[in-house]
């Protein structure tokens, strides 16, 4: 084409670069709409359902069942108990790991990254099946009771968190300067334990903080590895009442769909560009 | 160090080697490959199928709609505060997996569903035409609700990551928006897009918790499948149950590997 060559009228030129930009805004506008309908209506259905367990008015009658049901606050406390449990256990783990993999042995760091993704490789419902079978018969035994099967269950939780907690206490470590960190800290007489809880754990604050918010989220209702385990976790627990309940699994949806909201809103606002702690 | 290997020895790599080594062993203990064998019958066959059939699905439908979705947020010109709103409902929305996300869709698609009884309404009966949320196509319309904040939340800063020099170079020589779109911005995107809808097919292959919450395990499915020959009343044979999984981990793990490749390709130039 030659015609790019010649001049262009100043009113078109001014208008040319207009055009597009509308038409990509119309498009955007039409998409995002669209997909906003399909996530906000099974939303609304759900909630408007949850308001509706009184005939004839609208109310929070279903919560209110909800809560006072005999095995929600039992199993949702041992969820929480168990999440927080996981979630230190990671900690514990995953820290020294990704501290030690960048300070010192960066060459086992491919090693340690494919370790992490193994939860992705692995799905639940082949883990639990795996763990109950290496450990559910002599020698080991540990799914002879409720309570040592709930300290498997933890322990699987911890090994479910790895990819996020790595990626997560990765991320942190990369936006400090870990090296001088911790020469300053040789420097002055500290000894590695003390590096670690003084000097890298205050710095990695938010890292595991939203490492900690996003393992809760996807522990707190974990269904498939605990109703293998037959825990009375808040997972199996909420699939039977969608099963037996006509209102109360709205309101339970809605609860759970606030709680996620929390963690990961809290991850949001930690995270923000600009705020650091 | 030691912990970590340790740990994940003990409850992630050795679990997979045990599952391996009863998935050759036989009813009578001796090593066999009967149970590989055994998954070319049509149960197993079925259940594969549907796990792909609803994967591709929801991968490409989910890659495609959550990628224009993410170009809408950054580049399409709509209000700055949409994108951080998205960011933050993607994180909700891509964990919102398991028995509450199909109890929401029970209440919008099922038989009792506000959407069913309003379609009714206006007089189309979605049950009597066939339609159930507990179906392929259902599944998939459940699964989509985190397969597309998943790929909105991998293609934000792939989209990023497109230099805004690139665009001006192409305009500079001439170029219009679609041929810079065609020739410069999705070559360089396409191993990111490629890439995480691969990351899309093994998060809905590997899902069971939703599937089960929503069908109890009437449709068949791999994840569901292992549950019932390992666990299940009725059907009980665990070394094909171990079988399956191992198929599954199979699949799982190829689609891992094509999405780590495809990452690093992606880098090169979004890095």
């Amino acid at each position: 084409m030659t015609i790019s060559t010649a001049p262009i009228p100043v009113s078109t030129d001014a208008e040319a670069p207009e055009a597009p930009a509308r038409r990509n805004r119309f498009w955007a506008w039409v998409i995002f709409i669209m997909t906003a309908v399909y996530f906000l209506i099974p939303l609304g259905a759900t909630f408007w359902w949850s308001l509706r367990a009184e005939a004839d008015k609208l109310g929070f009658e279903a919560y209110r069942r909800l809560f006072e049901d005999a095995n929600f606050w039992p199993s949702f406390t041992e969820s929480v108990v168990n999440a927080v449990a996981a979630i230190f256990l990671s900690l514990l783990i995953i820290v020294p790991t990704a501290y030690w993999v960048t300070l010192r042995l960066p060459r086992l760091r491919p090693v340690v990254e494919f370790i992490t993704l193994l939860p992705f490789v692995i799905p639940a419902v082949v883990l639990v099946f795996g763990l109950i079978r290496l450990y559910g018969r002599p020698p080991l035994l540990l799914t002879a009771t409720y309570d040592s099967s709930r300290v498997l269950l933890i322990c699987a939780y911890a090994a479910l968190s790895f990819p996020y907690m790595f990626r997560s206490v990765d991320n942190g470590l990369r936006a400090m300067d870990v090296r001088s960190l911790t020469e300053a800290a040789q420097s002055l007489g500290a000894g590695w334990p003390t590096i670690l809880r003084r000097v890298i754990f205050p710095n990695l604050r938010v890292a595991l903080l939203s490492g900690a918010l996003l393992t809760f989220a996807i522990v707190i209702g974990e269904l498939t590895i605990a109703l293998f385990m037959a825990q009375q976790t808040f997972g199996p627990y909420m699939a039977n009442l969608t099963r037996s309940k006509v209102y109360e699994p709205s309101a339970m949806a809605v609860v759970a769909f606030a709680l996620t909201w929390a963690a990961m809103g809290t991850i949001a606002l930690i995270t923000r560009p600009g705020k650091r702690g | 160090m030691l912990p970590f290997f340790l740990f994940s020895g003990m409850f992630l790599i050795a679990p997979a080697i045990i599952l391996a080594y009863r998935s050759l062993e036989g009813p009578d203990g001796t090593l066999t490959l009967d149970n590989y064998r055994a998954l070319t019958t049509d149960t197993v066959i079925a259940a594969y199928s549907m796990s792909v059939r609803i994967s591709l699905t929801t991968a490409v439908i989910g890659g495609l709609v959550g990628f224009f979705l993410a170009w809408a947020v950054s580049m399409g010109g709509l209000p700055r505060p949409f994108r951080s709103g998205l960011t933050t409902f993607s994180g909700v929305a891509s964990n919102f997996a398991g028995v509450p996300l199909a109890a929401a869709f029970i209440f919008t698609l099922g038989r009792i569903g506000v959407l069913t009884a309003l379609f009714q309404l206006i007089g189309v009966d979605l049950y009597g035409g066939g339609f159930t949320i507990y179906s392929y196509w259902g599944l998939s319309l459940v699964y989509l609700f985190f397969q597309i904040p998943l790929m909105v939340l991998v293609m934000l800063p792939a989209l990023d990551g497109l230099k805004q020099d690139w665009r001006e170079a192409a305009e500079n020589l001439g170029a219009t928006p679609g041929q810079y779109w065609r020739r410069v911005a999705l070559p360089v995107l396409l191993p990111s897009i490629l890439g995480t809808m691969i990351l899309l097919f093994g998060n809905a292959f590997g899902a069971h918790a939703t599937a089960y919450a929503l069908t109890g395990g009437l449709l068949p499915l791999a994840t569901l499948l292992i549950g019932q020959q390992i666990s299940g009343d009725v059907l009980n044979n665990p070394g094909l149950g171990y079988a399956v999984a191992m198929g599954m981990v199979f699949i799982m793990g190829l689609s891992i590997v094509l999405y780590s490749i495809l990452q690093r390709r992606s880098e090169r130039w979004l890095g």
